[in-house]
């Protein structure tokens, strides 16, 4: 499978680049669906002109990057088309691999309950075979690299898509089975946006499946596993957060970066719900309307582990989801990464009932949010009311796609 | 000696006392007034007032006890000095925009609005605090509303504002500014501002302040000056309290008539006399386009002349001094008339002079253009740019670009303080070389912020205001400046220290700019909060759904006309159907 898989590269890469020597490349990299304060190109080279001038980029509120960023862009500045085209590619490899192995696991899983006659006979039809799920990992290859929102994304240079590789490589460093990699990954997400905290949840789950260990409270063996995995993640963290203070010598990047997401001080219209939200709070139910929308993201993560402990990379996907919906600034580039999983349950899809009406409800937002960004912002003729509209939409929509595959799984 | 001899007389009548109660002769203050009057060449009026006030005293010394005996310095002005430990104030209201390239440059330059900034001592300890009790305190003083100057206002410069008087400061952490380009001036700060004089508004030059004649100008700007000074006849530090006032009347472009003028018509008033507390009250008429009469006509002619050098020019100047009977002549009134007789020529170009505007379109970007013109023919010099920018316009320091005569023009010395949201504002100051005879524009492209909604004015599409920038430099002077300091010399040349004879300072202002910000509506908190809690509501219920729904084979419920047979069965107690 490698030569489609190549060739699918080759596409991608040539569309990016094709789009980068354009003269749409200024417009996208201002776009405020495509970009947001806290993964916008023009900031991380202020950021670097900041720093410079001999002022820390953690003095103003204009960076938000962590340190580690600075310092990987600090000598990849002059090369940064390549270096977001590479990221892609990365992503898409790894989604491909993990998908892979994903796959190979299903059928075998399949094989033997099919052997211990387990499954009911009116249930043969949704049995998978081999031959449709040769190519399950290449489409979802293919709805990463040629989804418009990668694209934009990509183009735009928004950092959005180094985040979404680290993400990638931990789905894949876990379905591999390698839980110091794993572990090591998923800090460095963590560290990067804090919102993939609730993928240990599911990371966690899907080890003590594949060792056979019983998600048991009372049993020794389950401790014993997530003390180890723990340690791990909480030590990459430690490590990582202690490089960054070596770095830049303060610990002002903690509330530049993690208080920035937490308090969402900047109202720059974006596709999520807070920011209109917040403009128009009363001052007084301000922080109490922070930690309520701050909680939602994590709380889920419980229930749904306990829901769906039989299928962890289900889990992962809906993790996902949630964390794209709900957090503090979203942008495209955080859709495209569960879009990305669709192909994965395609034998689920005769059963959806809204498939349609969530596709047309996305595809029409979509295309309205820049027209009405122009409307309001260049034309004057419309008012925020509009954009704001359209975003309440597009995340109704979103919320409404994800609850309906999960109905049958 | 005399000083000496009070004293011991003073205590030998008194006998005991404890030294809270023992004032000493009153120290030694004089006060001169002088009015400036320079004809423009557009047609129309510059007048400037200035009042001095000179005291020997020193407020911030510890360990002595506290000034109370107060003459001709205002109590006020000394009560606040001695309580915020102020090195230096200098505080400005104006009205208009100053026209440099149609006006000159002014004696005392403004920007627009209200200008305050303060060098404080350096044993205060909280500055901040100190800043924030002074501004609420002048606020009260003047009757404006500096009350809006807080942190998100207030910057410190480390290079353009260095003190004017005596103080070897270089610790910028001592020195706050802040302007408020919004501030409106009317009578309402004339009144409090005449009060502090000596003579109020009863006797001298200050007579002519009538507000219904000086609102009515192009310009309008009334200023306060305190620093300490150094005396030189007595080796010690003296304060001195300078009050300004500059207004351009207008009547010529304003089309009001023919080219002239007389103090009535500008002021409807005329001198009657000196103030008597005043040791020197003089009127100068600067008449050096005018040496053989030829370009316009003053009456009453005067004898008395007067050369100075003034921002780089030697300007002669008529003067009447009106300490003199006899400049009131019989009629006991001094009414100055000036009648133009000829189109006076091209006026001397300004050798610095700048512009600033907005580029872009739309509410999401724009860009900062300030554009200053060297108009020296052969020297270049350099001057030093300082901007302080809102926190809601965020600047991208990477975009800037300094280019003269379209080629990049590096400056030497950059200090920028990038703006904290809701905290503090920008702070970019430059020091950029001007080539001789050129244009040098500098630019910066910014992005405007969505803020809270209780954060707008009640007219948010007025827009929001940017303050002027401040363009300070030594410019080369094509006259050699005087760097002696002497009693005599007229007040309008002593204002600004001058180190060295081969240039002179100037400090120009740029136009504040409006800028729009994109604005939620104010209409919709409530439907906002709604609409929103209900899109989580809605992803909250799917979830709650598919963690909780269990699936159950069911029985089909039978009929209606079944169920209810088979209750009246259960009734009567028989048997029931199927």
């Amino acid at each position: 499978m490698a030569a489609p898989l190549t060739l699918l590269l080759i596409v991608a890469v040539t569309i990016r680049a094709v789009l980068f020597r354009s003269s749409l490349a200024e417009l996208i990299l201002e776009r405020v669906e495509v970009v947001s304060p806290l993964n916008a190109w023009k900031r991380v080279v202020e950021g670097l002109a900041l720093l410079d001038l001999g002022v820390s980029p953690y003095s103003g509120d204009v960076f938000h990057e962590t340190p580690l960023m600075i310092y990987l862009f600090h000598f990849m500045v002059d090369y940064a088309e390549i270096v977001f085209m590479v990221t892609d590619g990365l992503t898409a490899v790894a989604l491909y691999l993990s998908i892979q192995t994903y796959n190979k696991n299903v059928f075998r899983k399949q094989k033997y309950a099919l052997e211990s006659d387990r499954y009911p006979a009116d249930c043969l039809e949704l049995l998978r075979s081999p031959k449709e799920m040769f190519y399950i990992p290449l489409k979802v290859a293919m709805f990463y690299l040629l989804n418009p929102f990668t694209i934009l994304s990509c183009v735009a240079k928004s950092t959005c898509g180094l985040n979404n590789a680290i993400i990638a490589l931990f789905i894949l460093c876990t379905l591999k089975g390698s839980a110091l990699l794993s572990g090591i990954l998923l800090a460095l997400a963590t560290y990067q946006s804090i919102y993939p905290l609730t993928l240990f949840a599911p990371a966690l789950l899907f080890f003590l499946q594949r060792l056979y260990i019983p998600v048991n409270l009372r049993r020794s063996s389950f401790w014993f596993f997530t003390l180890q995995y723990a340690f791990i993640y909480v030590g990459s963290l430690v490590v990582i957060t202690g490089l960054s203070f070596f770095l830049l010598g303060s610990w002002d990047f903690i509330p530049s970066v993690y208080g920035f997401i937490f308090s969402v001080p900047d109202l720059t219209p974006n596709i999520g719900l807070f920011w209109y939200f917040f403009a128009e709070m009363f001052e007084h139910f301000r922080l109490f309307f922070i930690c309520v929308f701050q909680i939602n993201v994590f709380f889920y993560t419980i229930p749904l582990s306990i829901k769906l402990k039989e299928h962890p990379v289900f889990l992962i996907f809906m993790q996902i989801a949630i964390i794209s919906i709900f957090k503090s600034y979203p942008t495209v580039g955080d859709v495209a990464l569960y879009m990305a999983f669709l192909p994965a349950w395609s034998h689920l899809y005769r059963f959806l009932r809204n498939i349609f009406l969530v596709s047309c409800v996305l595809l029409a937002c979509s295309a309205l949010f820049p027209v009405l960004w122009h409307l309001w912002i260049y034309a004057g003729s419309a008012n925020s009311n509009f954009y704001y509209a359209i975003t309440l939409l597009f995340n109704f929509g979103q919320v409404k796609g994800p609850i309906l595959i999960s109905h049958f799984t | 000696m005399q000083w000496q001899s009070t004293d011991v007389e003073v205590n030998r009548s008194d006998g005991t006392k404890n030294s809270e109660t023992f004032t000493p002769a009153p120290a030694k203050d004089q006060f001169q007034e002088e009015l400036v009057i320079r004809p423009l060449h557009s047609g129309d009026i510059y007048a400037s007032f200035q009042f001095r006030t000179l005291w020997d005293t020193d407020f911030l010394q510890e360990g002595q006890k506290k000034v109370s005996h107060y003459r001709l310095f205002p109590k006020s002005l000394g009560q606040v000095l001695s309580k915020f430990s102020v090195q230096e104030l200098h505080i400005s209201f104006t009205q208009g925009f100053w026209r440099t390239m149609q006006w000159g440059q002014p004696f005392i330059p403004s920007p627009p609005g209200a200008e305050l900034w303060v060098w404080f001592h350096h044993t205060v300890s909280d500055v901040d605090g100190n800043w924030k009790e002074l501004t609420n305190v002048l606020s009260g003083i003047f009757c404006a509303s500096l009350n809006f100057i807080d942190m998100t206002n207030t910057v410190q410069p480390s290079a353009s504002f260095k003190p004017l008087g005596l103080g070897n400061a270089t610790d910028h952490r001592f020195l706050r500014y802040a302007t408020l380009p919004r501030e409106i001036v009317c009578t309402e700060n004339l009144t409090p501002w005449k009060k502090l004089l000596p003579c109020g508004s009863k006797a001298g030059l200050a007579v002519l302040m009538k507000s219904e004649k000086l609102f009515h100008s192009s310009f309008h700007s009334q200023a306060v000056h305190i620093r300490p000074i150094c005396q030189a006849s007595f080796f010690s530090k003296s304060w001195e309290l300078r009050q300004t006032l500059n207004v351009v009347f207008d009547h010529y472009t304003s089309g009001q008539g023919k080219k002239e003028w007389s103090l009535f018509k500008m002021f409807s008033r005329t001198l009657t006399e000196a103030c008597p507390l005043a040791s020197s009250s003089k009127v100068y008429v600067d008449i050096t386009d005018n040496p053989e009469g030829e370009l316009f006509e003053l009456s009453p002619a005067t004898p008395l002349l007067s050369q100075a050098v003034v921002l780089g020019d030697r300007r002669t100047y008529s003067v009447y001094d009106l300490t003199r009977a006899e400049t009131f002549g019989q009629l006991r009134s001094f009414n100055l008339l000036l009648r133009w007789k000829g189109d006076s020529g091209d006026m001397l170009r300004p050798l610095l002079h700048a512009e600033r505007y907005v580029a872009g379109f739309g509410l999401q970007t724009g860009e900062i253009h300030t554009v200053i013109y060297n108009n020296h023919p052969y020297r270049a010099f350099p001057v030093l740019l300082m901007d302080s920018v809102p926190w809601y316009l965020q600047l991208y320091i990477h975009t800037l670009t300094v280019t003269s005569k379209s080629r990049d023009n590096k400056p030497s010395y950059i200090h920028y303080q990038p703006a904290k949201d809701r905290h503090r504002p920008h702070l970019l100051e430059m020091l950029i070389q001007l080539p001789p005879h050129s244009m040098t524009e500098v630019t910066v492209q910014f992005e405007r912020a969505l803020l809270k909604w209780t954060e707008y004015t009640p007219d948010p599409n007025h827009g929001f205001y940017v303050g002027s920038s401040v363009i300070s430099a030594l410019v080369p002077s094509m006259v050699a400046m005087s760097t002696n300091f002497t009693q005599d010399q007229p007040l309008f040349s002593s204002f600004v220290p001058v180190k060295e004879e081969s240039s002179y300072f100037v400090r120009v202002y740029t136009e504040p700019l409006l800028v729009n910000l994109p604005t939620p509506d104010f209409s919709m908190p409530y439907n906002v909060i709604c609409l929103t809690c209900t899109v989580v509501a809605v992803g909250y219920g799917s979830f709650y759904n598919l963690l909780t729904r269990t699936f159950q084979v069911d029985e089909p419920s039978p009929p209606l006309a079944k169920r209810l047979a088979n209750f009246i069965r259960r009734i009567r107690g028989v048997p029931l159907l199927a």
